[in-house]
């Protein structure tokens, strides 16, 4: 590890508030390891700032589900660093929910060491003001890691035209017979639906609520503890709205 | 009394003028049918009416109740009594239908003052009206008219107008999309949720069918953007016999 604080010049810290940064870190670097065929869920709610490194190893038919809402007042960020062995299975979704000035990012590298592994990546953001919400999302499958199945959605919406989302999901693949999958899409919420629920009585703010609710929901289905995570993002939502 | 009162009603859609110079007078009990061309405004008036962004009004009034209309939001003319059925109703994924419901008609009860209603009580209340349309209820838990057939999203509508219990309705194209059998299904539910002293109905049609299960008490064309003819539902079959054209020329 080193002391020495990134530049922009590191992928992985292109669009980091490195200025927020000098004041936590060094950060000293987290580990989890699954034993093989066990299995285990993680579910990470930040609200105030926040900056995690962790390193995610799961041997053989291992499950692991992480669970993230990145919520932060300031600097919040998550970087996972996955390597799974054959059969494991890891899920991450993670919901970013920012305004003011603030950046939150998500940064991921999951690598298919060996076959047969399958990873799920969901990823939505909401974006007001002028924050700036980020995915930054490699896909490593290793040679001989046939069979592999790896899949990643992020989709952001940005609720002000000066929010920014930056979303770049990446593959790097050596292995034949691997399926690949990501999906990326950045918008805005859709006036129609906006104005259906504006004409069964209900305000603006909660029309909004609603939608961006049912949004961030996708990215907490199957977790543990569902309610709390979108309890806590309903409440997030509120004070972006 | 004239509950929707429209005088003059002018507006421009992308920069475009639509209606032009449209008058309307609607008392409490009665139905009223627009008919008229393909292009003459029948939707331009239901959006204008409810207030949807880029519908922009360059003249005229529109009160609801004697309310002034058009200086509301969308959700307040909704609060007012005013209930829009889409010709095309919208899908809202991740939305129930229940949860959705509820809080729109909790959100009328607070603007206007009145407690809002408990869940039990909502449940039920959303079943008997989905009853009334012959509407599977379970499909209320389902996402906001995600996955129903064009038959039920128009079904789905007339239950969201039962609930939401407005004074005035106006109901764009209901029948289009519809099989016979779900016509007439949503027909009798107009009547049961509209047809009463203290409320009233416009609706906007091509067509003379729906007016066989909802009986119009007056019948207006609208053409280039202003009513062109008015009368009793005898104007209906009239229209449907020579077609608009004669009518209009």
């Amino acid at each position: 590890m080193t002391a020495l604080l990134p530049t922009r010049h590191d992928e992985a810290w292109r669009y980091a508030d490195l200025a927020a940064l000098e004041s936590v870190w060094p950060v000293a670097p987290e580990t989890i390891v699954l034993a093989p065929g066990e299995q285990g869920t993680r579910t990470l709610v930040i609200d105030g700032a926040a900056v995690h490194d962790i390193a995610i190893t799961l041997g053989e038919g291992a499950q692991f589900a992480f669970h993230v809402l990145n919520a932060a007042k300031g600097y919040g960020r998550v970087a996972l660093r996955v390597t799974l062995a054959r059969g494991s299975r890891f899920h991450l979704g993670a919901a970013q929910i920012a305004g003011g000035e603030q950046t939150v990012e998500i940064v991921t590298e999951v690598i298919h060491a060996e076959p047969d592994a399958v990873s799920r990546q969901v990823v939505r953001q909401v974006l007001a003001g002028q924050a700036t919400g980020n995915y930054l999302g490699r896909v490593v499958v290793d040679r001989g890691a046939v069979g592999t199945d790896g899949e990643q959605s992020i989709r952001a919406m940005l609720l002000d035209r000066t929010a920014t989302a930056n979303a770049r999901p990446e593959l790097e693949i050596f292995a034949d017979d691997v399926k690949c999958a990501h999906g990326c899409a950045i918008g805005e919420l859709d006036a129609n639906a906006l104005f259906y629920l504006a004409s069964r009585g209900i305000p603006p703010i909660s029309a909004k609520a609603l939608m961006l609710q049912a949004f961030l929901a996708e990215a907490f289905v199957g977790a543990a503890d569902e309610e709390r995570l979108t309890a806590a993002a309903v409440a997030a939502l509120e004070t972006v709205l | 009394m004239s509950l929707l009162t429209i005088t003059d009603l002018a507006n421009e859609v992308a920069g475009k003028p639509i209606l032009k110079g449209l008058s309307l007078s609607i008392n409490a009990g009665e139905i009223h049918a627009i008919m008229g061309p393909n292009g003459a405004g029948k939707s331009t008036l239901a959006y204008t009416l409810g207030g949807r962004p880029g519908y922009d009004v360059t003249g005229g009034s529109a009160t609801l109740d004697g309310r002034d209309l058009l200086a509301m939001a969308p959700h307040e003319r909704a609060a007012a009594g005013l209930f829009l059925g889409f010709q095309y109703p919208v899908e809202i994924p991740g939305v129930s239908m229940v949860q959705f419901l509820r809080e729109a008609l909790n959100a009328q009860r607070k603007s206007r003052g009145e407690e809002p209603l408990s869940g039990g009580a909502f449940l039920k209340l959303a079943r008997e009206k989905a009853a009334l349309l012959k509407l599977d209820p379970d499909m209320l838990k389902r996402p906001v008219n995600v996955g129903f057939s064009g038959g039920e999203k128009k079904r789905a509508e007339m239950v969201q107008m039962g609930i939401l219990d407005p004074k005035l309705a106006i109901l764009d194209e209901t029948d289009s999309g519809l099989d016979i059998d779900a016509l007439k299904v949503c027909g009798e539910g107009i009547n049961a949720i509209m047809r009463r002293p203290d409320k009233a109905v416009l609706l906007i049609t091509h067509y003379q069918r729906l007016l066989d299960y909802v009986k119009p008490d007056f019948v207006h064309v609208l053409a280039g953007g202003r009513i062109v003819r008015s009368g009793g539902p005898e104007l209906a079959l009239e229209l449907e016999e020579q077609g608009y054209e004669a009518l209009v020329a």
